[in-house]
């Protein structure tokens, strides 16, 4: 799995549930309290481990951990570049929607090592949506779930998300956009904020 | 384009204030080219696409004289709008006369015989600082233009940047601490034997002057042997203390061995200095050192050559000939500094 990936985890884990869950953490994983680097690789089972280790620490499973990141990603201050790279999927939570199938090519532009789960946008109906997450690893349409529910936020649209075969190797997220303008999006800015985002840190 | 207009399209309907284009056709293009301006042969605005109005909110474009809101920069001296399409196959580098003076890049085709030109313009490097400068959105930008995409690298590949820089000065602190435990006594923080070779190795190499000092302690493992190695090692740390005090930054204190040292003084290689620098350190080092109530007493035999003394210095060489200075240090009583020299006896000869 990719470094960043490990970190977003990692980072997760320090902003949301403390450094000193991170410690213990970092240390039965056996990559110390300094953790993952961000832009080198690491074996499937690191994470694997690791996440496992944290849901029984945790008492709570994988799936709503991976959920949980998911929006953190999307809101938390530090990891406002992801926010906002993701936003430059569309102008409206639809087009961000469309724009999903997209997303794998799009992070491969930026870090052409970073595999990201395939995904599938079918539209069953009006407002209704179907999406396919297929990934060598289970949990990416947990992550996805907790991003699209934070980004129906940041767009300000109603959305109500359910996923399937949850850490499964094709999970299967269904939607229905009640209300695509439910609500004022939170602000986007083409040209950036005062200064290009920075690393997680 | 395909519409070739013809004297319907154009012509009756053009007003003074608005475009010369019926209107489907100017809806198309202002969706097709958000960006373009259609010129008058006269040099008037007949039209500005939306985005490019957007620019200059409170100045409608439309009606103003091209020339006068654009300074041309390529093709340079063009004074009349229809020159502009002639030139470089209609390629144009212009930017606004008044702030903020946006640089653009455009093409201009002429539209028929009778009527004018249209440009169309993009904002090529400029982007970055016109989307801030003008808060531009996704909107502004047809879906054909690859400007939105532009953005999304430019700050995707910062953010992924930053991590490899980041990464890059982590591993640059963890390589530094490295080379120092490398090349350094753990002891004393003095240089270590691999060091001092890259040091002579690299004087040597660009015929740089200096001189060579070999130090070796004398009485020093009678301090051990008596007072232990506890002893020897506060002593070791002292004579680094004192060896560093009377040596300038730049010079290379190399701790060679048990009670061995080098000293290489980069630049300086007055032998006469050097022996006086080499009798003070003597004298330093036999000042009694006190250790956990015990006192102890060594003094130092120094023999040093320089590269003054060699047509090509091998540094092999010298330091076999600053140990052949040293050797008749030591036999010639110890506490004592000797300068190298051809007629000196070699180690282990005239031994009695």
């Amino acid at each position: 799995m990719h470094g960043l990936i490990n970190r977003a985890v990692q980072c997760f884990v320090r902003d949301i549930y403390g450094p000193e869950i991170w410690a213990k953490l970092g240390a039965e994983v056996g990559v110390g309290t300094s953790g993952f680097e961000a832009m080198l690789s690491y074996e499937d089972e690191v994470t694997l481990t690791m996440l496992t280790a944290l849901s029984r620490m945790r008492g709570q499973p994988v799936e709503d951990i991976l959920e949980d990141l998911g929006t953190y990603l999307v809101t938390h201050p530090n990891t406002r570049a992801i926010r906002r790279l993701l936003r430059f999927g569309g102008q409206s939570f639809l087009e961000l929607l469309y724009s999903l199938d997209d997303l794998p090519d799009r992070a491969r532009l930026a870090v052409p090592e970073l595999e990201l789960p395939q995904l599938h946008l079918t539209e069953l109906e009006p407002g209704r949506f179907r999406l396919e997450v297929a990934a060598r690893q289970g949990g990416f349409g947990a992550v996805m779930t907790g991003i699209l529910r934070a980004l129906a936020d940041d767009f300000g649209a109603l959305a109500f998300l359910e996923l399937g075969g949850a850490m499964e190797r094709r999970e299967v997220i269904t939607i229905n956009l009640l209300d695509p303008e439910f609500a004022e999006a939170k602000q986007f800015y083409l040209g950036g904020e005062a200064q290009l985002p920075g690393s997680a840190e | 384009m395909s519409v070739e207009p013809g004297r319907g399209a154009i012509g009756e309907l053009a007003s003074a204030r608005g475009g010369f284009l019926e209107p489907i056709l100017q809806e198309a293009l202002d969706r097709l080219m958000p960006m373009h301006l259609q010129l008058r042969h006269s040099g008037h605005i007949a039209h500005a696409g939306p985005s490019l109005q957007k620019l200059r909110p409170d100045l409608p474009l439309s009606g103003r004289r091209f020339l006068e809101v654009f300074e041309i920069k390529r093709p340079s001296g063009v004074t009349r709008v229809s020159d502009l399409a002639r030139a470089d196959g209609g390629r144009v580098k212009l930017a606004f006369r008044d702030a903020p003076r946006t640089g653009m890049a455009g093409l201009v085709a002429p539209l028929s015989a009778d009527h004018g030109l249209i440009v169309n313009l993009s904002f090529g490097f400029n982007i970055i600082e016109a989307v801030q400068d003008y808060d531009l959105t996704n909107a502004d930008f047809a879906a054909t233009d690859l400007a939105v995409e532009m953005l999304y690298l430019v700050e995707a590949k910062t953010a992924a940047l930053n991590e490899w820089k980041a990464l890059n000065q982590r591993l640059q602190g963890a390589m530094t601490a490295v080379e120092k435990q490398a090349s350094s006594d753990m002891l004393t923080g003095l240089a270590n034997r691999r060091a001092m070779e890259d040091v002579l190795e690299r004087l040597t190499t660009s015929k740089a002057s200096f001189g060579l000092m070999n130090l070796d302690l004398d009485f020093f493992k009678s301090v051990n042997d008596t007072l232990g190695h506890a002893a020897g090692d506060h002593v070791l740390r002292e004579v680094a203390d004192i060896l560093r005090a009377e040596t300038r930054l730049s010079d290379v204190i190399v701790r060679a061995g048990g009670d061995e040292f080098v000293l290489v003084f980069v630049g300086l290689s007055n032998p006469d200095r050097l022996a006086a620098l080499g009798r003070r350190i003597i004298s330093r080092l036999e000042e009694p050192i006190p250790f956990e109530g015990d006192t102890c007493n060594i003094s130092g035999s120094i023999g040093l050559t320089v590269s003054d003394f060699y047509t090509t210095t091998d540094a092999e060489e010298m330091m076999q000939h600053a140990d052949t200075a040293l050797y008749a240090s030591k036999r010639g009583g110890r506490g004592r500094v000797t300068v190298y020299a051809s007629d000196l006896p070699g180690i282990g000869e005239g031994c009695d």
